[in-house]
């Protein structure tokens, strides 16, 4: 469990980024990060592995204080991918990459074939394991990124702007697996600005502003109140949009997914009839 | 006017084995607002860094085929003469920018082609202003948000005022609503100014109803290339994966179920448009 309690953060430049956040991330649960450029998502969720340490009020994970224990010591439990692959990559080859952390967590030599071999599998990279990172492409960089956070198989995984980059078929796949990762009660926390992604996993969502909570809830709840979306900077899902277009005709507004707006639009039409 | 034309266009990196473009034959016309899109690693990239000639000059690599731009034979022509037609902004930001304030590396470009001083400043404010950072003109670019740092890379290309765009996901770092933004700043670029715009997206939901033309690569060749509606429609579009409009998606939906819609929307505002028609007769 992650608990935000009172935390406050000022960069050294003075820019005060968090103005008290209160948050409790439960284990097993999905949860996305939302809101404007600069509202502080980043520097929250760096919170969360002890990255950043708070200037005022205190961060928990699973009851302990981060300013006592070390990053190594928490990246075990709690894995960060980071928005820009480039600021994670750094070995030559793909399989080394992934394989890093692993050696350094000292596992045996079979476990980390094996892990390597699964997380390779499961980000569908395989046939570059022998590649350079900096040689694949922006979305296939990002997934080697997340391969080797994947690997050692942390409890919390924390990923930030996971979809960019990535096309329509790596998006599902991403979605599969993160709600696979949630079935088996791992703790996934997603930073993210796509409303289509957030919008089909349907997590809690919190929306941020200015260093602060705006709001938190299901997706379906938060992202068709356009009030809200438009303060967090953010547009609704584009069903949403379609269903807030035609408010007037009486058709509920807090529509996010094709299929029920499918249906909902077969019965009107059929009642027409 | 075909501004953009290649002919057999294939590419290999130095070291690959195989040629990330193969026998690419497209033209790009003047005043075309494209979108370029397919699978991660189907060369999208690539081709753009042959647009502005990154490939063959900066890249090395063995380019085989024709390409031109503007007029220009792409491998006969160093990237400073490109430099003037063909503006690139990159996925990355901070592969882009390097100088110690804003300000500072919009003018880069602008001070290589020893333009006169109150025109350098004006062109910078004007393109600060556009891509709504005027505000960030002394703070130093490494220091702002990615999505701040995006605007920046935006910036340093428009205060060139190219004949062509390029831009490479430029809002992927960007909240929706400055993303929204920024596809409206390219969009009055190619609109009133007749800008040549080539956009790599996958987010097509959001950038579909500014473009013409939808180019769809796969494994380094074009494999579809038409207007939006035809693309969102194609059989083809959903087997290689293209992230096809929740509009589009719900009028397929429906049409499964047998309503069936009078055209084919690709944006927000038809979909409502013909759903509000659909329900009010039938």
């Amino acid at each position: 469990m992650i608990e935000a309690k009172d935390l406050h953060f000022t960069y050294p430049t003075g820019l005060e980024a968090l103005k008290g956040i209160n948050l409790t991330v439960d284990d097993g649960e999905f949860l996305a990060v939302m809101g404007q450029n600069g509202a502080g998502k980043t520097t929250l969720v760096k919170h969360f592995n002890g990255l950043l340490k708070p200037t005022k009020g205190e961060v928990l994970v699973d009851g302990v204080s981060t300013r006592d224990v070390s990053v190594a010591k928490l990246a075990r439990n709690v894995g960060f991918v980071f928005q820009n692959p480039d600021h994670q990559l750094f070995s030559e080859t793909v399989e080394d990459e992934i394989a890093f952390a692993l050696k350094n967590f000292d596992f045996e030599e079979a476990v980390i074939e094996k892990q390597v071999e699964w997380a390779l599998n499961l980000l569908d990279i395989t046939q570059y394991r022998k590649t350079s990172p900096f040689m694949l492409s922006g979305g296939e960089r990002k997934r080697v990124a997340l391969a080797s956070i994947l690997a050692w198989d942390p409890q919390v995984i924390i990923l930030d702007e996971p979809t960019i980059g990535q096309d329509h078929q790596q998006k599902e796949k991403l979605q599969q697996f993160i709600l696979q990762l949630n079935a088996q009660k791992k703790t996934v926390v997603v930073v993210t600005h796509d409303v289509e992604f957030v919008a089909e996993c349907n997590p809690r969502v919190i929306l941020m502003s200015q260093g602060k909570i705006l709001a938190e809830g299901m997706a379906e709840k938060l992202l068709t109140n356009p009030k809200l979306v438009a303060q967090a900077s953010i547009v609704p899902p584009q069903i949403t949009q379609i269903f807030l277009e035609l408010a007037d005709l009486g058709l509920p507004t807090d529509v996010i997914d094709v299929h029920e707006a499918t249906k909902i639009l077969l019965d009107r039409l059929r009642k027409k009839q | 006017m075909a501004l953009i034309e290649t002919t057999d266009l294939t590419y290999t990196y130095p070291g690959a084995t195989k040629p990330s473009i193969q026998k690419l034959s497209i033209t790009i016309n003047k005043g075309d607002f494209v979108i370029l899109t397919g699978p991660s690693g189907c060369g999208k990239t690539t081709l753009c860094r042959c647009f502005n000639g990154l490939i063959p000059h900066f890249y090395n690599g063995t380019l085989e085929g024709k390409i031109e731009v503007a007029g220009l034979n792409v491998a006969e022509h160093k990237i400073h003469e490109l430099a003037s037609h063909v503006g690139l902004v990159f996925q990355n930001p901070e592969n882009q920018l390097f100088a110690l304030s804003v300000e500072k590396d919009v003018a880069f470009g602008l001070e290589n082609f020893a333009l006169p001083r109150d025109k350098m400043r004006k062109q910078v404010d004007w393109a600060l202003q556009m891509a709504g950072i005027s505000e960030l003109g002394d703070r130093p670019p490494h220091e702002l948000s990615g999505g701040q740092q995006q605007r920046v890379a935006i910036a340093s290309v428009l205060a060139m005022q190219p004949d062509i765009m390029i831009m490479d996901e430029p809002t992927s770092f960007l909240d929706p609503v400055g993303a929204q933004k920024i596809f409206e700043v390219i969009n009055d670029l190619n609109k009133k100014l007749g800008i040549t715009i080539i956009l790599v997206e996958h987010r097509l939901d959001l950038a579909a109803k500014y473009a013409n033309n939808v180019i769809v690569m796969d494994e380094g060749s074009v494999v579809l290339n038409g207007s939006p509606r035809e693309i969102f429609t194609s059989e083809e579009a959903r087997l290689i994966g293209v992230g096809i409009p929740k509009a589009t998606r719900l009028y397929q939906h429906l049409k499964q179920h047998g309503v069936h819609l009078k055209t084919v929307p690709v944006t927000t505002e038809e979909t409502a448009n013909l759903l509000r028609e659909a329900l009010k007769h039938d």
